[in-house]
């Protein structure tokens, strides 16, 4: 009964749905932290998570791409569809593999791996069986470019990763997502451990990768959320409280609890 | 006048103590730190003495001469040499991929409520004494492997070039690849569980990233656990080879005791330690009791070479992640 408005949702061409988050609960164990989500992600668009510590939003991120399939114990309940397949991503027959070569991940702090910068954009390509060499030079080069490091790292493109700054090691850790061309792009807090001016070039990279990829941003920062994002979440004790275009969320909420966070009067 | 003074005299006073305390101690402590030391250098000391006569007879030949004579006094470590180190790297060979799978397997892939017991089991076969593998082996494997596996690896492998010749010769049972097996499951635990808890230092965040890729559980501990835990790895490895060169009673069971060097690895053969545990009880003093201390000696160099090569394999591999 929900899936037919939204496949004429999807149909529309001026507000194409990427993915669709219906009624989904999520376990750890016997603690229930998601309580009930519905969410749509907009194609094309940023949508971010905002809330408190512990409110389920790095959870809640974290369905999308299957991680909690890593930790035994964990449940979910309810769904994820991705478009335009329609397809239930959390549905048990669906292997979480496949789910995370079409869904991309940034995590909070810079995780490349220890290997050449080359090789971690590479990477994510060969994994999927990717061998000629022109086209990997291709496609790095690409990635390197949408991530605005190209200039920065082209004639190092040899030397280990862990060598460049914090700032850059995080915009290579986007690189190597958008590498293999994911259609969402999952960011966990991605400049918690960045300083201002890092930040502000991650902020922007953010933007700019909109046109390739659909993106689902985790933040504690609200000003970070308003700058960003197209559509905002706000979540508090495993709930969905408020959904919405951002600049209604930040200017006239609809409900209390909402704008008691975003004006700092709590949390 | 005097009460105001007293307390700061008190103060000198204590903190003299504490200077006091603090040097004793400090110097307790060396002591205990340089007893290792002296110790070890009275052993190599005492080893090279008793050694020396074997090599004045014999000079450095004493290392490549492949002959045990005792009632011609003659004597020669290569034998014994040799076995030591063919029975440690098939030991080796077989040990290290089965302890590998089994820390992934423990690590990465096991059902919750298997991981305790099965690591626990684990534990518990590197606690089994050395004497047990030994009788085990020489009364139950030691048959079993000459009736059913032996022929076959002969047919199988018997005409293959190079390592055909491994497998030639009578299937006895024991001999040097029936105690390199022994030692490969003497050295399995150790191995498994230095691997086990290496890779569980690997943090959740960099393997999420690989498999935030879209990378399988094999991809993952290749490119990540592995790289990660290199030294660790190594160090493990390492650990297990000190313990199969060094091991003495079982392999003294399975190996045959033969002072010989034959090409087939069906044939009984020695080792240090086991020519060390059969014959110094009826060994006669001179050159029969110096020939010992000197394999002795050989087994003392060997195993600190094989410590300075891991300790080199793992800083350059340090050197090399660019940390």
């Amino acid at each position: 009964m929900v899936t037919e408005p939204l496949a004429q949702a999807a149909a529309a061409p001026a507000a194409a749905i990427k993915a669709e988050v219906r009624d989904l609960s999520f376990y750890y164990g016997d603690f229930k932290s998601l309580k009930g989500i519905s969410l749509p992600i907009e194609e094309h668009k940023v949508t971010a998570l905002i809330g408190p510590s512990g409110c389920g939003k790095s959870t809640l991120l974290r369905c999308f791409n299957r991680m909690h399939d890593l930790y035994p114990g964990n449940r979910y309940e309810g769904a994820i569809n991705l478009f335009p397949d329609n397809v239930n991503i959390l549905a048990r027959d669906v292997d979480p593999i496949e789910v995370r070569m079409r869904i991309g991940m940034v995590f909070q702090k810079p995780n490349p791996f220890p290997k050449s910068i080359y090789d971690n954009v590479a990477y994510g390509l060969r994994v999927r069986g990717l061998r000629n060499k022109t086209e990997l030079d291709d496609r790095v080069e690409k990635a390197l470019k949408g991530a605005a490091l190209w200039e920065e790292v082209k004639n190092r493109l040899d030397e280990v990763a862990f060598a460049m700054s914090g700032g850059q090691q995080q915009r290579l850790c986007i690189a190597r997502a958008l590498a293999t061309e994911p259609e969402l792009l999952l960011f966990d807090e991605p400049t918690s451990a960045l300083d201002p001016i890092a930040t502000g070039s991650i902020e922007e990279l953010i933007q700019e990768i909109r046109e390739q990829v659909s993106i689902l941003i985790v933040t504690h920062n609200m000003q970070q959320a308003a700058r960003v994002s197209d559509y905002t979440a706000y979540m508090y004790l495993g709930e969905l409280i408020e959904f919405g275009k951002t600049d209604n969320i930040f200017v006239k909420p609809q409900r209390k609890e909402t704008e008691d966070y975003i004006t700092g009067r709590f949390g | 006048m005097r009460a105001a003074q007293a307390p700061v005299d008190l103060h000198a006073e204590q903190v003299r103590k504490f200077k006091l305390q603090d040097f004793l101690f400090h110097q307790v402590t060396l002591a205990f730190a340089f007893l290792v030391l002296a110790a070890l250098v009275g052993i190599l000391i005492s080893l090279a003495m008793e050694a020396l006569p074997v090599f004045r007879e014999s000079g450095p030949a004493f290392l490549w001469t492949n002959v045990w004579n005792v009632p011609e006094d003659q004597y020669g470590a290569l034998s014994a040499i040799y076995g030591t180190v063919v029975t440690s790297i098939i030991a080796l060979v077989i040990a290290v991929p089965v302890s590998f799978g089994i820390a992934l397997f423990l690590t990465e892939t096991c059902p919750v409520w298997l991981r305790r017991p099965l690591g626990t089991a684990i534990e518990l076969l590197a606690g089994v004494p050395s004497i047990i593998y030994g009788i085990w082996g020489l009364f139950v494997f030691a048959p079993l492997f000459a009736a059913h596996v032996q022929p076959h690896l002969q047919a199988a492998l018997g005409d293959v070039p190079v390592i055909g010749g491994w497998f030639a010769g009578p299937p006895i049972g024991i001999g040097i690849l029936t105690a390199g097996i022994v030692l490969s499951l003497m050295v399995i635990p150790f191995v498994a569980s230095v691997m086990r808890d290496v890779f569980e230092t690997v943090p959740p965040a960099l393997k999420e990233s690989a498999y935030g890729v879209g990378c399988t559980t094999w991809e993952v501990v290749i490119h990540v656990v592995l790289p990660y835990t290199r030294v660790g790895v190594i160090g493990g490895i390492m650990l297990g080879l000190g313990r199969a060169l060094g091991e003495t009673m079982a392999v003294t069971f399975v190996i045959g005791n033969a002072n010989r060097i034959v090409g087939s690895l069906y044939a009984p053969g020695t080792s240090i330690a086991s020519t060390l545990a059969n014959e110094f009880g009826e060994a006669d003093p001179g050159l029969h009791i110096s020939a010992l201390f000197a394999l002795g000696l050989v087994l003392f160099i060997i195993t600190f070479v094989v410590l300075a090569i891991s300790r080199w394999l793992i800083r350059r591999s340090v050197a090399k992640q660019g940390r």
